[in-house]
């Protein structure tokens, strides 16, 4: 009897350590992410088949708002913690953080040949690091309400429209059919930045430093300005709060509320899914300025964090995640424009019949070409942020007549010397 | 036969609590005999003495490190050390009344906002507060109802406090329905300098009221009802027993209540943040926003310079306490 009770103890003991040993065998990975649109449940489909080919990995995604990516995210890093593997935006920003996949990497050359352009956004300067890969390009462009436009009987400006005659076509339509706001922009400095290029910014000197405020800048600011106090623009987005703070109208838009929006290429699946055909949502070519037309490259990324203690797994994680086959799944499914080189030429089969999303892709893809060379430029430098900041804090403030333009002009200079001298503090 | 079964239970419950002080016993002993009867009181205040000690004290040196130093390194050993400069920097004034004349202008925004609303919001407070404590301090009908009415804000988050407010106030919230349904415009309170200060203002006295009702409520019923009486039996004008009775023996809560309210204003921050965001512009980004901005939402994240503000928060707080903690000990010795 006592026999037979020590023989079960013992199989018990041993069948509980070896479930013990197994869990703790299993590495466990967690991904920061964000969500736009259903890229979060695209994402979860891959982790589940990489879970099935890997079972000693288990992936866990860990979803936040997008504002905790910019805000939280920073200070984690800095601190030497936060996940594995985070989506990121500010890509140079971060670029310290990053972790270097290459000594983990079975065929580094892909990488190069596939995301090399876009790596150079994601590199710390003077590095040839591989961090990740991007997980959607993006470009800014607005879109429109064209049924607004039908049902007003006005005609939507065509092919090489300024910023002007939009802003006056959907005055015109908000006015004719009581909408409450006529154009909305992001309140994002990057959104920003497209239309100001157009308008002649440089955003840089001739020793490739910033200088943020020149007369192109300043033609696009007083037009803001003008469009906020005119009406055309509601005060709502860029009026109503404080500092750096990101707003978007892409609710008001999906609600009928807005004419036109300015916002980019990563609304496409989410208008699809709130839109759907309620309206016909139509995106159309950045409008002009005089010196360009053009909207601001940008896009996400997925890099793996320095302070992981599982770099090897990361890595394994990371490759199987950029293959052509999961990303052009993950591409089609999220309507991304896709960050790989391979698809980008072969092309992705995009998972919609919505033939607005269908135009909007196009819209967006057709942009690329005719995105300014400064645009680039100011996309991959590592301080754009300071700069995008300066630029919407200061000219909310002018918008709500705390400063004036040439105040908010000289604080906005400033502010970019002041925060780079302290990030650059020796 | 009932009692006896509460006093069986009573002993039974006990038997923990008894079986825990038999078993301390033997160590307290030891410790009191190692410190003596006069340093027992210390021993048992070490556990929060510790807690405050790690989370408070030692926090408060390492901002006051931060705040003379620069760059963006999170780590102490990391970072740059600047002396003076960022309250240098922070004080970098032509005009201080003017704070588009500083340097860091939205710093002595900051300031000016805290000092309207701490002016309107503490005022109204306090009045509301005691009206209120006044009234439900009357034998009035359900008046446990209404005391329960009024400290319910109290217990709400004050995010869910001020979502509440923002889905009432927004462009197609419930109150600008309620204005279209009377005819009017609508009104974009956010939008308005002075509609979001005056809201700010509102909402933070709606969720915080109940609690300074409940201290003044707790000062009217001590006042002895023999005072009362004797000035009913004396035809004393209601008036004058106010004025006479019932606010100078609430004097020592309203104090109180004003210093509390006062350290509260200073410090706000969670609710407005979510209402407004701090504006228009900058209409009510507050001291303690302007630091969280300054620390966290920048690309480079200034933690000197937010450390150094903090300084000048805490040297303002200090103070009100010291008045806190004079006021109290004034009313505790009559």
């Amino acid at each position: 009897m006592t026999m037979r009770w020590t023989s079960v103890f013992t199989a018990g003991a041993l069948a509980l350590a070896t479930i013990a040993t197994a869990a703790s065998a299993q590495t466990e990975l967690r991904m920061l992410w964000y969500n736009d649109g259903n890229e979060g449940e695209v994402m979860q489909s891959l982790l589940d088949r990489f879970e099935a080919e890997n079972p000693d990995i288990s992936v866990t995604l860990d979803v936040v708002p997008y504002k905790a990516i910019l805000e939280s995210l920073p200070v984690q890093l800095a601190a030497g913690e936060g996940p594995d593997i985070a989506r990121v935006t500010d890509l140079g920003g971060l670029a310290p953080h990053y972790l270097d996949l290459r000594p983990y990497l079975g065929d580094p050359q892909y990488w190069e040949e596939n995301f090399g352009p876009f790596l150079d956004w994601l590199r710390a300067p003077g590095t040839d690091a591989i961090p990740g890969f991007m997980t959607q390009l993006t470009v800014t462009g607005p879109y429109v309400n064209k049924t607004l436009f039908e049902q007003a009987g006005v005609e939507m400006p065509g092919e090489g429209a300024t910023w002007d005659d939009w802003a006056a076509a959907s005055k015109e339509v908000a006015d004719k059919l009581d909408i409450a706001i006529p154009m909305a922009w992001d309140r994002s400095g990057h959104r920003v930045a497209g239309p100001a290029i157009s308008m002649g910014a440089k955003m840089f000197d001739e020793n490739g430093d910033p200088a943020l405020v020149d007369d192109g800048l300043k033609l696009m600011a007083q037009k803001l300005y003008d469009w906020h106090q005119d009406g055309t623009m509601s005060k709502e987005l860029w009026g109503s709060v404080s500092g750096s703070t990101y707003l978007g109208a892409n609710e008001d838009f999906a609600n009928a509320q807005v004419v036109m929006y300015m916002s980019g290429s990563w609304q496409v699946p989410q208008f699809a899914s709130t839109i759907g055909d309620a309206f016909d949502w139509w995106a159309v070519p950045a409008p002009c300025g005089p010196a360009a037309c053009t909207g601001m490259p940008g896009g996400a990324a997925l890099v793996g964090i320095k302070a992981t203690e599982h770099p090897e797994e990361v890595a394994k994680l990371m490759e199987f995640l950029a293959q052509e086959d999961q990303l052009s799944d993950f591409y089609g499914e999220t309507l991304f424009i896709p960050g790989h080189l391979g698809l980008a030429k072969t092309g992705v089969d995009f998972a919609t019949e919505d033939p607005r999303a269908s135009h909007a892709l196009k819209t967006f893809a057709a942009a690329v070409p005719g995105i300014s060379p400064i645009a680039y430029k100011l996309q991959g430098y590592v301080n754009n942020r300071v700069m995008f900041n300066a630029m919407i804090s200061r000219l909310g403030e002018a918008i709500v007549g705390e400063l004036t333009l040439d105040q908010a002009y000289e604080r906005m200079t400033d502010d970019v010397a002041k925060q780079i001298a302290e990030k650059e503090r020796k | 036969m009932t009692a006896t079964l509460k006093e069986r239970a009573a002993t039974l419950a006990a038997l923990p609590v008894e079986f825990l002080f038999r078993a301390l016993e033997t160590p307290l002993a030891f410790v009191q005999r190692l410190v003596g009867v006069r340093g027992m009181p210390w021993v048992f205040l070490l556990p929060n003495l510790a807690f405050f000690g790690i989370f408070v004290v030692i926090p408060l040196f390492i901002n006051f490190a931060f705040s003379l130093t620069g760059g963006t390194a999170l780590y102490p050993s990391d970072r740059v050390y600047a002396g003076t400069e960022q309250y240098a920097f922070l004080f970098d004034c032509e005009n201080f009344a003017d704070p588009i004349t500083c340097r860091e202008d939205r710093f002595w925004k900051g300031i000016y906002n805290t000092a309207v609303f701490i002016f309107f919001q503490v005022s109204f407070l306090v009045l509301f507060s005691l009206v209120t404590a006044l009234v439900l301090n009357m034998k009035i009908r359900a008046r446990g109802f209404f005391r329960a009415v009024f400290f319910f804000p109290v217990l709400l988050s004050p995010v869910v406090v001020a979502l509440i407010w923002k889905w009432i106030l927004l462009r197609d919230g419930l109150l600008n329905a309620f204005l279209v349904s009377l005819g009017l415009d609508k009104i974009l309170f956010f939008v308005s300098p002075e509609w979001a200060m005056f809201w700010a203002i509102f909402v933070s006295i709606w969720a915080h009221m109940g609690f300074y009702t409940l201290i003044l409520l707790a000062g009217l019923q001590a006042i002895p009802p023999d005072l009362y009486e004797a000035a009913e039996v004396d035809g004393t004008s209601r008036e004058r027993v106010f004025f006479r009775i019932t606010l100078p023996l609430l004097w020592p809560n309203l104090l109180v209540v004003i210093v509390l309210a006062l350290i509260k204003g200073v410090q706000i921050f969670d609710e407005v943040f979510v209402l407004t965001g701090g504006g228009p512009g900058t209409a009510t980004q507050f001291i303690v926003q302007y630091i969280y901005n300054t620390a966290f939402t920048q690309q480079v994240q200034n933690f000197g310079l937010a450390a150094a503000a903090s300084v000048v928060l805490g040297t303002v707080l200090f103070v009100l306490t010291l008045t806190q903690l004079a006021v109290t000990r004034k009313r505790d010795n009559g």
